[in-house]
């Protein structure tokens, strides 16, 4: 090292402190590092100092205690105790239960529809599979704003609710939304999820004790059948011993409106239907992708270790193929919790149009306002991901 | 050894390679057979969908075609059963170019004669006179803003609040993709850097815009952003969905991007290395060139991505393609005709979408160099 040094001093003393400095890689990196966060944390104090100097110009007092004051607007869909009197806070959870509401039920439909799509999309039926591919990329390609609006304007030109349309026994479809037969729980209802409990724990059992049996005297036993019976048969058993203690509330026509069972509202049911249908067009190639994903080989040795079809693809495909799916799947379902916002377009009342809409006209708290919302979704998707990351960890390939 | 049959003769295979093709394969009615009625299932599933499309195919063409007005001055003059289509032949002019002054949209027909010949080397690089085309996609940009905005040069000034239609939808897309990739490109580099000070700004960054919807981005551009300025300050709003909608496009880039730098083995940056090439160098040369390559797919996904969430902006009230679609709806001679207006927009940005996906499919191959696996 000292010969080197010895070998070309000059350089080295040409160069004055700042050169030395950013010639070494380290604190050049240091330097670098500095001048950005410094720049990053004097752009924030610049907003920070102009919109502090603004609301006091506005005369706006800031802080959350606008939360407590009554909201005086009406929400028309809410699943809590609500009315004009109610706080915006509570203003803020009716908008987030019907978020949420919106959110699983399109990530349900969607994920029907997606994996109906996608394995139709892979079928040897050549018709199939181009049905299948004209309904991903039409919906693919159409902005999903509009896809809501077209949805929203072609049930509003439904017949009107005299002449509603009925989709299945109990489904009336008309101008006014959807109306569905309501499940009516009575006494004795509970027994049911604890035998569904029971017979889970059960087949879980069942399934461990065949592996151990097969691992150890390599009989198999039919471990999936046992478990499918167990898991619906159980219930379904308790359901009839305890005398049907389900019943539905079949909405009835009585005067100008139905009478009894479930309502949902046009929005709602213009919101899902879009979003699950657009949303399915993208897991429905996620699907086929993952399927395909998967190498034929791995089909061809199961096969040829005599594995059946059945269970070559619940053994050997299957699992490979969601380790590809998942990961996607799931960033859709955060997708299509983001797109629900856009329910403001057409009037229903999500988080976006209550806090983000509403109460932000009427008290003008916009940073407030918009900040929680922003939270909320943040969460929504930080929280998504945390969980994906530990899939992801999980099921991950451990090489070398 | 196996033996292949043709017709009563039986061949050794690989034997006889000028024989036909076995006859069964040939016919069209074996190809139906093989791919449309293979088995029981296959064939209710084929016969169902062929219900499926009868029911809905001439029900579509006949309102869309058939039985359509496709030239009136309002909703009165729709006699017939199907579509109304007068809305759009008789507002084509606003579809396209919003409120633009009249006497000033010859600026606009230009522009989008030049953003052809700027796209064309860019896409297409077998074009005759590439060299003089890039200049000129180089410089559009500027000539673009002097030909819309105008005010200096002769042209007069446009407001940016009489932009609308086709146009606004086309500067909003195509300003954003452009500009969407390079910041993408930093914040995948900055995420991936060894300094931890930038790769936490950037994780920040990416995160926070990945994890809210664009429209409460839209909705902090048009309220909170007058409350970041100094008072007085005031910003085009324009300018500002447009900072807004490519941040949240590059915030997605940048994820994209980091993925295809992943996939590019380390000893690729090594090599480059060990052959004397600086960390810039290597970057130019060797990593970042395979890394876009491979995210190719991933790019235009986005692109896409963010050309069709540019209708996101009628929520805010400027009026994009969409936007003056849903403005006319509003007016009392063309009350009631969404669907007519939904359709077209739906078809105009179907267009789009579809050919940059089919783009990005060929270049994919083009570029392809036969090392995937």
């Amino acid at each position: 090292m000292t010969t080197s040094q010895d070998l070309k001093p000059s350089t080295h003393k040409k160069r004055s402190l700042i050169g030395r400095l950013w010639f070494d890689k380290r604190s050049r990196a240091m330097i670098v590092q500095v001048i950005i966060i410094a720049v990053v944390a004097l752009f924030i104090a610049f907003i920070w100092h102009n919109t502090y100097e603004n609301l006091k110009q506005l005369g706006v007092s800031s802080g959350f205690d606008f939360l407590w004051q009554s909201s005086g607007y009406d929400i028309n869909q809410h699943l809590i105790p609500y009315s004009s009197v109610s706080t915006h806070f509570d203003a803020y959870t009716v908008g987030l239960i019907n978020t949420l509401l919106v959110a699983v039920a399109g990530c349900a439909l969607a994920t029907l529809i997606g994996f109906i799509g996608g394995v139709l999309r892979l079928s040897n039926n050549w018709l199939i599979s181009r049905i299948s591919y004209c309904y991903v990329e039409f919906t693919r390609n159409v902005p999903v704003l509009l896809q809501i609006l077209l949805w929203y304007g072609i049930i509003l030109k439904l017949p009107m609710v005299r002449s509603a349309i009925e989709l299945a026994p109990g489904f009336h479809i008309s101008n006014r939304g959807l109306v569905m037969p309501l499940p009516i729980i009575e006494p004795g209802f509970a027994a049911i999820p604890m035998a569904f409990v029971i017979a889970t724990v059960g087949a879980i059992l069942f399934s461990r004790w065949a592996r151990k049996r097969q691992d150890e005297t390599g009989k198999t036993l039919p471990a999936v059948w046992v478990g499918t019976g167990l898991i619906l048969g159980l219930p379904i058993l308790t359901f009839l011993l305890t005398g049907l203690p389900l019943s539905f509330e079949y909405p009835e026509m009585k005067g100008f409106n139905f009478v009894g069972g479930m309502y949902l509202r046009p929005e709602f049911v213009a919101l899902t239907w879009a979003l699950s249908i657009y949303t399915g067009a993208f897991i429905a190639e996620i699907v086929r992708a993952g399927i395909q994903s998967v190498n034929h080989g791995q089909a061809e040795a199961a096969f040829a270790l005599g594995l059946r079809p059945t269970w070559s693809m619940r053994l050997i495909i299957l699992p490979q193929a969601l380790r590809v799916i998942i990961p996607p799947l799931t960033s859709q379902y955060l997708n299509l919790t983001k797109n629900s916002s856009l329910a403001i377009a057409i009037g229903y009342m999500d988080i976006v149009a209550t806090v983000g809409g509403i109460t932000l006209n009427q008290t003008g708290q916009a940073l407030e306002c918009i900040a929680m919302v922003m939270l909320t979704y943040l969460i929504f998707s930080l929280t998504i991901s945390a969980g994906m990351n530990f899939y992801n960890k999980r099921v991950a390939l451990v090489e070398r | 050894m196996s033996v292949i049959t043709q017709g009563t003769r039986q061949h050794q295979p690989g034997k006889n390679p000028s024989l036909p093709p076995p006859i069964n394969t040939e016919n069209p009615l074996y190809w139906v057979r093989k791919n449309l009625f293979n088995s029981i299932p296959d064939t209710s599933l084929t016969l169902i969908s062929l219900y499926m499309i009868w029911l809905i195919v001439p029900g579509f063409v006949d309102w869309a075609f058939l039985d359509a007005d496709f030239f009136t001055d309002d909703r009165f003059g729709c006699t017939s059963d199907g579509a109304c289509w007068g809305l759009i032949t008789s507002r084509w002019d606003q579809f396209i170019f919003g409120y633009f002054p009249r006497e000033e949209r010859w600026r606009v027909v230009l522009c989008f004669f030049l953003l052809a010949l700027a796209m064309s080397p860019v896409l297409y690089d077998k074009i005759p006179y590439r060299r003089p085309l890039l200049v000129h996609t180089i410089c559009f940009p500027v000539i673009a803003f002097w030909l819309l905005i105008g005010g200096f040069l002769g042209l007069e000034a446009v407001e940016t609040s009489r932009f609308g239609g086709l146009m606004l939808t086309l500067v909003l897309g195509i300003t954003g993709i452009t500009l969407s990739l390079p910041i993408g490109i930093l914040l995948a580099l900055g995420r991936r850097s060894e300094m931890a000070g930038v790769r936490v700004i950037c994780v920040f960054f990416i995160e926070f815009i990945r994890g809210v919807p664009l429209i409460t981005l839209l909705f902090m551009a048009s309220v909170m952003l007058p409350l970041f300025l100094p008072p007085g300050v005031t910003f085009d709003t324009l300018l500002r969905v447009v900072i807004m909608v490519t941040l949240f496009a590059s915030a997605y880039m940048a994820e994209v991007i980091r993925g295809g730098l992943q996939a590019i083995p380390t000893g690729q940056s090594e090599a480059a290395q060990a052959l004397g090439l600086s960390n810039w160098q290597s970057l130019r040369l060797i990593v970042l060139p395979q890394a876009l390559k491979i995210s190719i797919p991933g790019i235009v996904n986005t692109f896409i991505g963010l050309y069709k969430d540019t209708t996101l902006v009628v929520i805010i009230g400027l009026l994009d393609l969409l936007g003056v679609g849903t403005a006319n709806l509003a007016d009392a001679k063309w009350l009631g005709l969404s669907s007519e207006v939904y359709v077209f927009v739906a078809v105009i940005f179907f267009i789009a979408c579809f050919s940059m996906s089919r783009y990005s499919i060929f270049l994919e191959n083009k570029l392809n160099t036969g090392h995937k696996s």
